[in-house]
Order: structure tokens, then C-alpha cells, then sequence
């Protein structure tokens, strides 16, 4: 026992929490030598490439595969049953969400075809090319069949049932009802009601999913050199379905090129990708291209909501009420289900209030297009959306300020721990000191001032927030009490060497938002170690321990916590050696700068890397009774709340010409907190990426799908994202309310960006446009809407 | 299945020799066969810049431009611009400023960077923002990267 144990890691001297430290594993991706799936080639390694259905609906009357396996250069090709000997189908449920029900899912479709672009069978060939190639010479009789497309009609008595095992295309439905909502609305000064909708999009990782298989029949041992967020839940679903056994899988992801939540997910062209290797006996690579990935890829959103609030003349928020409706493709997505977002939805919307009669349904349908599932901010930016509309129409109507309306129906931020109105425990968040920053830093009576003055001139600017609370840090209540194989808690290893160097293995993964880095900083300050003498070893089944990775903003929260505990446990083992060999009460020792001293004054006595030396090479100076562990490993998980929420508001400046219908973007704010930041310019580069894949949703991206389910856009020239040009500043600003559960107390920052841009963004544009009575509630915001909305087509 | 051709360029100051399939586009000839896979593919069809490459001095997309036109070319990749120390000002703003979180974009966008660089000496804001909106990044919102380009401007010229 040191003289600091005990204390805080906020306690510690040399510090590097709540610093800029460049990302260690940056340089290496700044001169191009990452290593991603697709930069790995093996010995005698072959290419997949994979036959989709061309249509939404169909059965396959039959596949002839042999002219295409005649090919000189091709190996095998395998059909739908072919893979289905080899890889088990699975479902996409979780047992929490009572009576969510999806049939099994066959990693290559058989016998029918539920969405254009499900593959169905698969070449293997010598060259990526030739694959693809020969694609055109597997002959498929389709036999097509109507396709259930829109959603709202998905439950109508006429419509196509897509599965008959079931009476209609119910995948799950969830009511809510908290009070008296009718009394609430009857004794309410103004009751609004307002149709939402969002459109589906998709994630466009810049890297599109990637695998390498590598089956080593000598060991019966499957390698997966794999673009994932998740390694331990892709090692256990891979050895499920493939019925090897966990330790016979070993998941390797270096460098992940983008995940946004996609890669997070069971996919029926890697399963089979895995599912090849092991008959071939082969190292296969399957890479999706672009064209594929809009189509292969979970898409996300893709709600209509109907929301109603009732206020009093004061502003008090007295009942909400929403109806969502979601189409989720054929699919519940295995294994985190597509229920999820809506519940997220059902749980959150007017979250950020205190306010005590809500009701909510949300109906989940199945439809003939891509699977959808979690994608960045899973349900936050429709819920969020949604509430933060109905408050600003609301206050509008009572002629109030909407950000006087909001703090007047937020808690005081002592009034924590708190409860949602369904009953979802809140630790500790600070609307109050949040929206007062964020009304400091927006300067908001001079962009009204400048409103009304550009209005005579007939310029169209507005202003809008959205306010937000979001899910990060998840307990077991979020999957694992479902029946998933997705931990929630996550390890940290750290070995001492011999030359006073720390080895470090974290089981969250990097994909570029900055986990290396962040636990890197930990274990500095944790142990007295500086970051150039530590490693981080991410993403490797065999060499880190067993966690969750990363998503739902749970990496520096959940795994800088078990750094936190791993670094004081090898701190006290290095200050028990030290203790020996300077023969000191350990108490009296620190570690600081890589040297042990004495803890009252600082005064250097041995460095850490003689420490090294001496146990490696000479244990035998040591007492006979003693054993040096110079290797431990902590894990944590959180326990006492099931999510640790953060709160964050936005405000979007805009001005909308309403000759064309573009939106120009001017300036975006976030007051974001989220706990104990470790590392302030990562966090608001996760804020600023959040804000933009949040702008992507609200004005760009849309897959649009036709009434025959053919997805109209599906490549990267049609299907706009946002680029630098038309991208505002984003200013970002923090409050830091720790959750007490842990003792670094940091809380997830990678979503609410996502989460509140559209909010923000929409309301901006309806304020701009309210003295043209024009509104709009469907996003993205296209020109064409806009133009729409104003009545000019 | 097609008849390959002979091409030979100077590839970051080497000579190499290889036969391709003239189908063959630069950035897989430079990723599969030189192994050179620091210039990345996000989209294929021209819009991401990930594939970003110098031929002859100018930033080309390598999923545009066929093998067989480097031939008798002089072709730069990330790899070899990192090597050469070109680019290492550029390098080391990115690094500071965060300005790369996944990499995806990244050996893209410093190159989109550094021809910008080299064409106008001290871009506004705005003009980083034009000449990079062929280089998609998906990961940073793009600020950072505004920020490291404008800081490497400005240190060139104080360095001037
Ligand atoms: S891969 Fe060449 S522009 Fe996208
Ligand atoms: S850093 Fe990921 S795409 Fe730019």
C-alpha cells in the first residue's frame, strides 16, 4: 500500500486527464500504414464476391451454378443451401422486448429473397475480378412476388404478409402510459399536434465492411481478420453459427475505418465468408463495394411519428404523446434486434423534462427492404426531433421564449438523482448550467436582432435548439438481459517489461474515435507512467480481455474505468518491489515521470525500468517469500444505474433561400457534458463528427426506394452526404457533471452530436420561415421539400 | 481472363515492372499489386477521394485511372510522400490537431491537401473548405482538418 492509494485518479500528480494528448495510433494512419481488413493478404488467400437478389420479393425457383464453376480460376461457388450445411440461421431477438418476434435468417437466402441486394450465393474465385465476373454466369429463376414496401401499409388487412408464419407483419409493438394524458391535454392552455418523419439512411463507413477468413484445418482454428466494433460478440456469434467452439475463433481488427454502429451487427455475407474458408480450407477475403454496401449495409431510421403536447399558459409541459411507426426490412436484426431504436424512442422522447403524463406506442413492421438497426445515436435524434419541435411550436404558441419554456420544464440540477417519466433513473446532468453556457456562447439577442432586420431585406434566417439527454455507459440492461452474447463490461491488461515499458490490452476497439489514446492517458496517470512509454493493444480476441468494444458511447466510460482499476493494481505491485529494494514502506513511495520517489517530496530514489530489470532477470535478490506480478488485469462494470445519462443542447443558426429551397448552414453551438473529459479536443472532434453524421440526416441523406422496393440512389454520386463546403463551424462547449458510479466519472461523448443536430436544425428552419407560415416536419429537408413547403411547386 | 500488359512506371522513386490486366484500375494496382495500401477505395466511382494518388505532379482519383496509363508515369502515394518527407509539416498538424480520427480519408486528404498547398500558398478557410470537398470523410465533421491545413499554411509562410 502506496501513500496515494485510495486516492482518486483525479487525485494524481502529472495528470493527464483533461489533456490534448495527440492519439498514439495516429501517426501510423497519417503516412498510410494502417492495417485495415483489406490491407491483409495471405498465403494461397481467394475473394468472395456475392450474387444479390435484383428484386424486393421473390422466390428462388432454382440456381444453376455449374457454367460459372466451369471457370478456370474459380473454385466454388455456393449457393444458399450450401452455406446453410455449414453456418446455422439465426433471429434477431432479444427476450426483454416481450413479444418482438422475427423468423431465422439464413446467412445466404433460401428459397426466397426478402430485399433487393440480399445476397443469395456466392463465387470464389483467385481474383476479386474473376469473382465477380463469373457472378453473371450463375443462372437464378426468380419467381417475383409483391413486395410489402411502405410501411404504412405494412398492417393493412390487404397487405402482403412477408412471413406466414405470422398473421401480418407485426415484428413488435410497445405501449406506454404514464398518468392522464387526456385530462393533461383538456386542462392544457394549447394542445399541438405535429406528423414527424425521417427518412431512411444508411452509415457509409468510408471503409465498407471487410473480412478475411482464415481457416487452419491443422488447428481447426478460424482467424477473422474483420472491420468490427464488437470482437468478443463476433467471436461468440461466429462460433455459434458455425458450431466451433469460442477459443477456436479468433477475431483480429486493427484498424477499423469507420463503424458509426454498422459494424456492430451479424451479416450473411461475412458469416458465409467465414462459412467458405472452413470448406475450402482457405484464407477468403470479402470486401463489399460501395453499390453493395448501400444495399448490404443496415440502413437506419425511417419513422413517422405522430407527437401531441399539451402545455399550460405558463409553459408547463402537462402531457406528450406519441405514435412511431418504423419499417425495419424483413429482418429484426441479429443479435441487438431493430426493436431497439424505438424503444429508445418510447424511453426518451421529452427527456431532457420533467413532466408527469405521458403515452407512447411504437409499432415495428416488417417490410421487402435492407435490414435496419442501431446506426450513431440509435432513436436519440427521432426522439429528440420530435419533443424538441412539439416545445418550440408549443412555445411559440404561448408567445414565450422556447428556451425559457425548456428550463422552466427541466430539473434544477440539484435536484439529482432524478427519474424519467418511464421511470429511467437519471445520476446527474445539468440543464440548467448547460443551456444558460449555451445561450451565453450564441450571443441570441443579437441573431434575432440581425432576423428581423434581414427580413425586410427578404433574407430567411432562423434559430432553433434542440435539448437532449442521452444513453451511453450500458449496463447488461441493455442486451445481455435480452439473451445476447454482448458484455457490458470491459478489461484492461497492463504488463510491465523489463524496461519499464507498459503493455497495455483494452477490449474496446479503435475506430477512430479515439480509445487508444484515451486509455492511454489513463494508465499514464493511473500508474506515474508517461504515454510514450505505454502501448495499447485493441481489437485481438487472443490478446486482450474479454469486453463489450465500442459502442453506445461506452469506451471511456466502461473501459477507462477498468484501466483506472488495472492501473492501480500493477502501480502497487511495481511500489511493493520498490518497497524491497529500498527497503521503504511502499506508502511512502510514488511513482512519478517513470521513476519511483518519495511520495512527500518528490526526491527521485529508482526508475521504474530498474523495477524491470530486477524482477525479470534478477528475482533472485529479492525474499524468497515474494512473488513480483508485474502483469494484471482489472475489469469493470457498471452496476448501479443501467445507463449513465449525459445531457447536451444544441442551437443551429441557418438561412434558407426560399428561391431556391438550399439551406446554408451558419454556425452550429453544443454544450455537451459528459462527465470527466480525459481528453478535451478528442471529445469535441466526436462532437463536431456527431454534429455533421447528425446534418448528414436532417438535409442529405436518404436511400429512396420506389414503390417496387429498387432503391433509386444507391451509390455515392446520388446519395449526398455532407461535404466541407456546406458545413458550418461547430462550436463546442462543456459542463462536467461526473457520474459517481465510477472513479474516473466519464461518461460517453460519441453520439450526441448525432442526436441533437436534427432537432436544432429543424427548428432553425421553422423559425426562418414561420412569417411564410411554411413548415416542415420530414427530414432530410431537401431543396425540393423546402420549395414544397413554401408552395412553390 | 484478359490478355496482360506490360507496364512500367516509377512508383515513390522505384522502377517497377508488372504485368496488369488493362482493366486493372491505379489504386488496386497500387494496393494488390505493390502493396502499397496506404491510398484506400470508399467508393469506386470517382466521388470519395480516398483513392487519391500523384501521377506526374497532379492528384488524380485512382479508381478513375487505369494502370496502364501510369505507364512511362511518375506515380506518388502516401507512402512514398511520407518517405520523402513532403508532406511531414502537413503530417505533423494532423497529428496535433486530431485532424484524422478513422485514417479512411485520411492519406487522401493530405495529399488533396498538399496540391492545394502548393497551387495557393495561403488559402482562406473557405478555399480549404472548396478544395477538399472531393475527399468524403466521414469521421470528423472535417473542422480539424480545416484547422491543420490553414496551420500548415500559416507556418509555411511565417517559415518563408
Ligand atoms: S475510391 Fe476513388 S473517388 Fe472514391
Ligand atoms: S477520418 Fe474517418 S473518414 Fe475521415
Amino acid at each position: 500500500m502506496s501513500g496515494s492509494e485510495g486516492l482518486s485518479i483525479h487525485d494524481r500528480p502529472n495528470s493527464y486527464i483533461g489533456r490534448s494528448v495527440p492519439r498514439p495510433n495516429l501517426p501510423r494512419l497519417l503516412k498510410g500504414r494502417g492495417s485495415y481488413a483489406d490491407d491483409v493478404k495471405l498465403p494461397r488467400m481467394l475473394h468472395a464476391a456475392f450474387l444479390r437478389s435484383p428484386y424486393a420479393h421473390a422466390e428462388i425457383v432454382s440456381i444453376k451454378t455449374d457454367e460459372a464453376e466451369k471457370v478456370t480460376g474459380v473454385f466454388r461457388v455456393f449457393t444458399g443451401d450450401d452455406i446453410a450445411k455449414v453456418c446455422s440461421p439465426w433471429v434477431g431477438v432479444l427476450t426483454h422486448l416481450e413479444g418482438l418476434r422475427s423468423p431465422p435468417q439464413h446467412a445466404l437466402a433460401v428459397g426466397r429473397v426478402l430485399w433487393q441486394g440480399e445476397p443469395l450465393a456466392a463465387v470464389v474465385a483467385e481474383s476479386r475480378a474473376l469473382a465477380e465476373d463469373v457472378l453473371e454466369l450463375i443462372e437464378v429463376d426468380y419467381k417475383e412476388l409483391p413486395p410489402a414496401v411502405d410501411m404504412e401499409k405494412a398492417l393493412d388487412g390487404d397487405a402482403e404478409v412477408i412471413h406466414d408464419v405470422y398473421e401480418n407483419n407485426l415484428c413488435w409493438e410497445r405501449n406506454v402510459n404514464q398518468g392522464d394524458v387526456d385530462a393533461a391535454f383538456a386542462a392544457s392552455e394549447v394542445v399541438i399536434e405535429e406528423e414527424y418523419r425521417f427518412g431512411r439512411h444508411t452509415g457509409v463507413t468510408l471503409e465498407s465492411r471487410s473480412i478475411v477468413a482464415d481457416f487452419d484445418a491443422g488447428e481447426d482454428m478460424l482467424t477473422l481478420y474483420h472491420s468490427t466494433q464488437a470482437p468478443h460478440m463476433k467471436q461468440a456469434l461466429f462460433a455459434k453459427h458455425l458450431d466451433l467452439d469460442e477459443h477456436k475463433i479468433r477475431i483480429i481488427c486493427r484498424d477499423v475505418g469507420g463503424a458509426f454502429g454498422l459494424k456492430a451487427h451479424a451479416y450473411g455475407d461475412e458469416f458465409a465468408t467465414a462459412a467458405m474458408s472452413m470448406v475450402l480450407k482457405r484464407p477468403v477475403k470479402f470486401v463489399a463495394d460501395r453499390m453493395e454496401s448501400f444495399l448490404g449495409d443496415i440502413h437506419a431510421r425511417d419513422h413517422i411519428v405522430k407527437g401531441k403536447i399539451g402545455v399550460s399558459k405558463e409553459g408547463k409541459i402537462l402531457g406528450l404523446e406519441i405514435d412511431d411507426l418504423t419499417g425495419i426490412g424483413p429482418y429484426s436484426v441479429y443479435p441487438r434486434s431493430s426493436a431497439i431504436e424505438i424503444n429508445q424512442v418510447l424511453n426518451l422522447t421529452g427527456g431532457a423534462y420533467v413532466f408527469e403524463n405521458y403515452r407512447a406506442r411504437g409499432r415495428v413492421v416488417f417490410q421487402n427492404k435492407p435490414p435496419m438497426c442501431q446506426y450513431r445515436a440509435v432513436g436519440h435524434p427521432i426522439a429528440i426531433s420530435v419533443a424538441e419541435s412539439l416545445v418550440e411550436l408549443a412555445a411559440s404558441a404561448i408567445d414565450m421564449e422556447s428556451m425559457q419554456m425548456r428550463q422552466l420544464n427541466m430539473a434544477a440540477d440539484d435536484d439529482y438523482p432524478n427519474k424519467t417519466v418511464t421511470g429511467i433513473p437519471l445520476e446527474n446532468l445539468s440543464h440548467q448550467e448547460s443551456t444558460t453556457k449555451l445561450m451565453e456562447m450564441v450571443n441570441y439577442q443579437e441573431i434575432r436582432n440581425e432576423q428581423a432586420e434581414l427580413r425586410s431585406n427578404g433574407i430567411y434566417r432562423g434559430v432553433g435548439f434542440g435539448a437532449l439527454i442521452e444513453v451511453t455507459n450500458p449496463s447488461p440492461a441493455f442486451y445481455g438481459v435480452g439473451g445476447a452474447p454482448i458484455s457490458a463490461q470491459d478489461g484492461c491488461s497492463i504488463k510491465l517489461d523489463a524496461k519499464g515499458n507498459l503493455i497495455v490490452g483494452t477490449s474496446v476497439t479503435e475506430q477512430g474515435q479515439g480509445a487508444e489514446a484515451v486509455i492511454s492517458q489513463v494508465v499514464a496517470t493511473a500508474v506515474g507512467i508517461t504515454p510514450e512509454k505505454i502501448k495499447v493493444i485493441s481489437g485481438d480476441t487472443e490478446n486482450t480481455p474479454y469486453g463489450g468494444g465500442t459502442w453506445a458511447s461506452r469506451g471511456t466510460g466502461i473501459a477507462g474505468e477498468a484501466a483506472v482499476k488495472a492501473g492501480k493494481v500493477i502501480r502497487n505491485n511495481i511500489l511493493d518491489v520498490a518497497g524491497i529494494l529500498l527497503q521503504s514502506e511502499p506508502e511512502t513511495l510514488d511513482i512519478r515521470n517513470n521513476q519511483i520517489v518519495d511520495d512527500e517530496n518528490g526526491t527521485e530514489r529508482m526508475s521504474v525500468a530498474e523495477i524491470g530489470r530486477i524482477v525479470y532477470y534478477r528475482g533472485d535478490t529479492l525474499p524468497k517469500d515474494f512473488q513480483a506480478e508485474m502483469m494484471v488485469v482489472q475489469h469493470y462494470l457498471p452496476k448501479s444505474f443501467p445507463f449513465a445519462f449525459t445531457n447536451s443542447v444544441h442551437c443551429s443558426h441557418l438561412e434558407v433561400d426560399v428561391t431556391t429551397g438550399f439551406i446554408k448552414l451558419l454556425k452550429h453551438w453544443v454544450v455537451e457534458d459528459c462527465g470527466t473529459v480525459v481528453n478535451p479536443q478528442n471529445v469535441d472532434d466526436q462532437v463536431r463528427g456527431g454534429v455533421v453524421q447528425g446534418i448528414g440526416g436532417a438535409l442529405y441523406e436518404e436511400c429512396i426506394y420506389n414503390d417496387q422496393g429498387q432503391l433509386l440512389n444507391g451509390n455515392l454520386a446520388d446519395y449526398l452526404v455532407p461535404m466541407a463546403v456546406e458545413l458550418p463551424e461547430i462550436i463546442v462547449g462543456h459542463v462536467e457533471s461526473r457520474t459517481f458510479e465510477s472513479d474516473l466519472g466519464a461518461k460517453g461523448a460519441g453520439e450526441a452530436g448525432t442526436a441533437g443536430a436534427p432537432a436544432a436544425i429543424m427548428n432553425a428552419l421553422n423559425d426562418a420561415l414561420r412569417p411564410l407560415e411554411a413548415k416542415l416536419t420530414r427530414q432530410p429537408f431537401t431543396p425540393q421539400r423546402v420549395l414544397e413547403a413554401l408552395g412553390k411547386v | 481472363m484478359t490478355n496482360r500488359i506490360e507496364i512500367n512506371t516509377t512508383v515513390n522513386g522505384e522502377t517497377v515492372s508488372r504485368m496488369v490486366e488493362p482493366r486493372t484500375n491505379l489504386v488496386d494496382f497500387v494496393r494488390y499489386d505493390l502493396e502499397l495500401t496506404g491510398s484506400h477505395v470508399g467508393c469506386e466511382h470517382g466521388v470519395c477521394g480516398a483513392c487519391t494518388i500523384r501521377l506526374n505532379g497532379e492528384i488524380v482519383r485512382g479508381c478513375l485511372m487505369l494502370a496502364v496509363q501510369a505507364d512511362g508515369g511518375l506515380v506518388e502515394t502516401i507512402e512514398g510522400l511520407s518517405e520523402n518527407g513532403k508532406i511531414s509539416d502537413l503530417q505533423e498538424q494532423f497529428l496535433i490537431r486530431n485532424a484524422g480520427q478513422c485514417g479512411s480519408c485520411t492519406p487522401g486528404m493530405l495529399l488533396t491537401a498538399d496540391a492545394l498547398l502548393e497551387s495557393n500558398a495561403s488559402p482562406t478557410r473557405m478555399e480549404i473548405r472548396e478544395f477538399i470537398s472531393g475527399n468524403y470523410c466521414r469521421c470528423t465533421g472535417f473542422e480539424a482538418i480545416i484547422d491543420a491545413i490553414e496551420k500548415t499554411a500559416q507556418t509555411r509562410q511565417k517559415e518563408r
